[in-house]
């Protein structure tokens, strides 16, 4: 060997000749340092995407459970009606983050002298609020009514116009299409506000708002509505409240139960792998030791080539697992789940974690073992 | 010499059968308890559901018009027709019984206290009702989940009664005191809270409103809790439209629709619709929690294949120079590939039956801790899982196997990469 070489060789510094090792020991044994990093990218992949879906699923649900309509009313108390700036005001408060409409309620009389109940509103937002309302045609011009299907058999059975009067005023009023909910709502006849008012002169009686955003965030546009409008009662829709809480908190009970478990057999995928590949690399060990390195060296060594490996496969399997998240999202809720990057240090933390114990526990068991009678084969 | 073979491998070799089989078996268990849950989940589930109070409305068939507004009642009592009391029980002997969780029959009625007109809700609590030689309860404790009372319920058959609690708050009472209807003093047994119009209203057990009226027996409303079927095409059509055969099958189905038919015969001179707002919303609920779980159980299954793909072609790597041994002896690539392949299985067999009853226990762990109620598994799953247990460990040590037969015996022996 010529003097210069020798000479750089030993002017080099330690670490280089620890990074030779590293790189190597995964370009030399491809195949096995590839099924390693396989699995540790499965794992991670599963524990982002389940991670992901876990935190996501809730607001992915609330959208939900927001068809079942209003989860606050507010209502004139005892036979007022609401302050005609109520309505602006709950708009105002609520900022876009739910809807608010407003119910009039009077009782009218049919031609031949039947009671039925007529309701004003605001059609386009009723749609958006009750979507289980199933409306064969929305009205959308001046004095065209929406008649619930009991009441279609009494004011207008043939879909023909029909005329009400409420205290000697009349209305004459054309159906475009039939409304059927299975509850109260079939027997009533539904009116834009506007006609409504002309008609009547009576202001609404309750505003029904569905506000979004977790339990807390309700609770405080309750408060908040309360404080703005103090004669009026704003309370919360016990039975949806309720029902949303329940069946949000199992499923995601459930949820975090599978993550668990998915998590755990990724994590034996990722155990079952690695002990194999440092297992497999006795030889490597054996002929370390024989040359003098010390234990510590080796130990070292073998944890630095987990930890690198731990932490490519969870940046690598963080991206795999965020679109596997994304795409269960579009199957099942027909919108993407948000990458949460939050989540990265915790998979980057447990995936180098897994790795280093699943090198370790093998070292530990070859420590114990004389170089010579691995390297003789046995 | 093959049965010896396959014998004295898994009595020499514990270690590293026993890895491969601790995988299977927790790759096995992690499957079972994920089909399990994500097959029951539906029921749990719409069980769950059934928070947001009954899904089905009977009312008379000859009824005329509601006259109610935010949830009070003007309809005169002399008005329209009224569904019999008696009918009730009959519920139970519909061919979807089991799922129908509770009825409340409802009876809104005028009385006055002082000088205010309020409205006194006739209704079951928790009554005890007799079905041929079955016994049941059903009231408003299971059909509103959400009524809250301060005290005590009243009982069915006494002459108490509940305050909503704003007109408690208005007329001053707490539990334990009385309240004069018509002249007669009743105990007030509890203050009810809803969030609705009871808040405002005297809730009191059924055949009291019907003495109030005169007309024992009368019913006005009954509200009906009942699981169903998430609905799809065949549940949206006309029964009256369809075949014989199809229409046993919607007959057969627990949707909405066709427990609201079996209703309406079971009842006389009733009308029974779905009340969609519960109904309706209930289905896409169910379709979205049961289509995650769904997608989370392929995750789930392709993670334990995955498992146990690794550690089978691990547990064959390392037995290269048994490999090589037997390939210099003369056996053939066949009869070694053999060798593995029923070792294989048999590891598959043992691990996925202990893998199987692991997994049996974990998903009733799942079930109690979270539903309160018990996961059983279908023993009909037990040879599926076992046949997907064999795939994936064959299908995992398949590459293994194939590498350590074309592994020359030379290299193997010498003990070289």
């Amino acid at each position: 060997m010529s003097a210069e070489l020798l000479q750089s060789r030993a002017n080099a510094r330690h670490t280089s000749m620890f990074l030779r090792m590293l790189m190597r020991a995964a370009v030399l044994r491809r195949g096995r340092a590839a099924s390693a990093l396989l699995a540790m990218i499965v794992a991670a992949a599963a524990a982002t995407a389940m991670l992901n879906l876990y935190v996501d699923v809730q607001a992915k649900l609330r959208k939900e459970f927001r068809n079942y309509g209003a989860n606050i009313v507010v209502v004139a108390k005892d036979g007022q009606s609401l302050p005609a700036v109520a309505s602006q005001k709950i708009d105002s408060l609520l900022g876009g983050r739910g809807i608010a409409v407003p119910f009039a309620y009077v009782v009218a009389r049919t031609s031949d002298g039947q009671s039925v109940v007529v309701s004003g509103t605001n059609f386009g937002q009723v749609r958006k609020l009750d979507s289980w309302w199933s409306v064969t045609a929305w009205p959308n011009g001046d004095q065209e009514a929406l008649i619930g299907t009991r009441a279609a058999t009494v004011v207008s059975p043939k879909g023909q116009p029909f005329d009400l009067s409420f205290q000697g005023r009349a209305i004459h009023l054309t159906p475009t299409g039939t409304l059927r909910t299975g509850a109260a709502e079939d027997s009533r006849v539904y009116l834009s506000l506007n006609d409504f008012e002309t008609w009547t002169h009576v202001q609404p009686l309750t505003i029904e708002i569905a506000a979004s955003g977790s339990p807390d965030e309700v609770n405080a546009t309750i408060a908040k509505l309360t404080a703005a409008l103090p004669d009026v009662e704003v309370r919360p829709v016990r039975q949806i409240m309720e029902g949303e809480a329940r069946v949000l908190g199992k499923t995601r009970s459930t949820l975090l139960a599978s993550a668990g478990l998915i998590i755990l057999t990724a994590a034996l995928c990722v155990l079952a792998t690695l002990i194999g590949w440092v297992l497999d690399r006795r030889r490597d060990f054996a002929i370390m030791k024989a040359l003098g390195a010390s234990e510590r060296l080796i130990g070292s060594f073998f944890a630095a080539e987990a930890a690198v490996l731990g932490a490519v496969g969870a940046i690598l399997g963080f991206a795999l697992g965020i679109g596997v998240a994304a795409w269960i999202g579009r199957v099942n809720f027909h919108a993407p789940v948000v990458p949460r990057f939050n989540v990265l240090p915790f998979v980057l933390a447990g995936s180098v974690a897994v790795a280093l114990i699943s090198a370790m526990l093998p070292i530990s068991l070859l420590r114990r073992v004389q170089p010579a009678v691995i390297l003789r084969g046995e | 010499m093959f049965a010896r073979l396959v014998y004295e491998s898994f009595r020499r070799q514990q270690r590293p059968k026993l890895l491969a089989g601790i995988a299977i078996t927790l790759g096995v268990a992690v499957a079972t308890a994920m089909i399990a849950v994500a097959t029951d989940i539906g029921d749990k589930m719409s069980r769950e559901l059934r928070t947001y109070g009954a899904n089905l409305l009977v009312t008379p068939q000859e009824d005329s018009l509601d006259l109610q507004i935010g949830g009070v009642d003007l309809k005169p009592p002399s008005d329209g027709t009224y569904l019999n009391e008696a009918d009730l029980p009959k519920i139970r002997g519909t061919f979807w019984h089991h799922n129908i969780v509770g009825f409340s029959p409802m009876l809104p009625v005028n009385v006055s206290v002082g000088d205010r007109n309020l409205t006194l809700l006739g209704t079951y609590f928790a009554k005890q009702l007799t079905f041929g030689k079955e016994d049941f309860v059903t009231g408003v404790k299971i059909t509103h989940p959400w009524w809250k009372v301060q005290g005590t319920w009243p009982d069915d058959n006494s002459q108490d009664l509940l305050l909503g609690e704003d007109l408690a708050a208005k007329l001053g009472r707490k539990p334990g005191d009385e309240v004069e209807i018509s002249g007669q003093p009743h105990r007030i047994s509890g203050i009810l809270s809803t969030g609705g119009p009871e808040d405002n209203q005297i809730v009191a057990p059924l055949n009291f409103a019907q003495q109030v009226i005169g007309k024992p027996g009368a019913v006005r409303r009954l509200y009906v809790s009942a699981m169903t079927k998430p609905e799809d095409a065949l549940a949206r059509r006309d029964p009256s439209t369809m075949n014989s055969e199809l229409f046993d099958r919607w007959y057969c189905s627990p949707y909405v629709q066709s427990i609201a038919y079996q209703l309406q015969e079971a009842i006389p001179h009733s009308h029974a619709e779905q009340i969609r707002q519960v109904a309706q919303n209930e289905g896409t609920v169910l379709t979205r929690i049961k289509g995650l779980m769904l997608l989370v159980t392929f995750a789930a299954l392709f993670a334990s294949a995955l498992a146990v793909s690794a550690a089978m072609a691990t547990a064959i790597f390392e037995r290269r120079a048994e490999v090589g041994l037997m390939r210099a002896l003369g056996a053939g690539s066949a009869s070694v590939a053999a060798l593995f392949f029923v070792e294989a299985v048999l590891l598959a067999l043992i691990g996925g039956t202990f893998g199987f009853a692991g997994g049996a226990f974990l998903a009733r762990v799942i079930g109690r801790s979270i539903f309160d109620s018990q996961i059983t598994i279908d023993p009909v799953l037990l040879p599926i899982i076992l046949a997907i247990a064999v795939f994936v460990t064959f299908a995992g040590s398949g590459l293994a196997i194939r590498r350590a037969v074309k592994f020359d015996p030379v290299y193997a022996l010498r003990g070289a990469e």
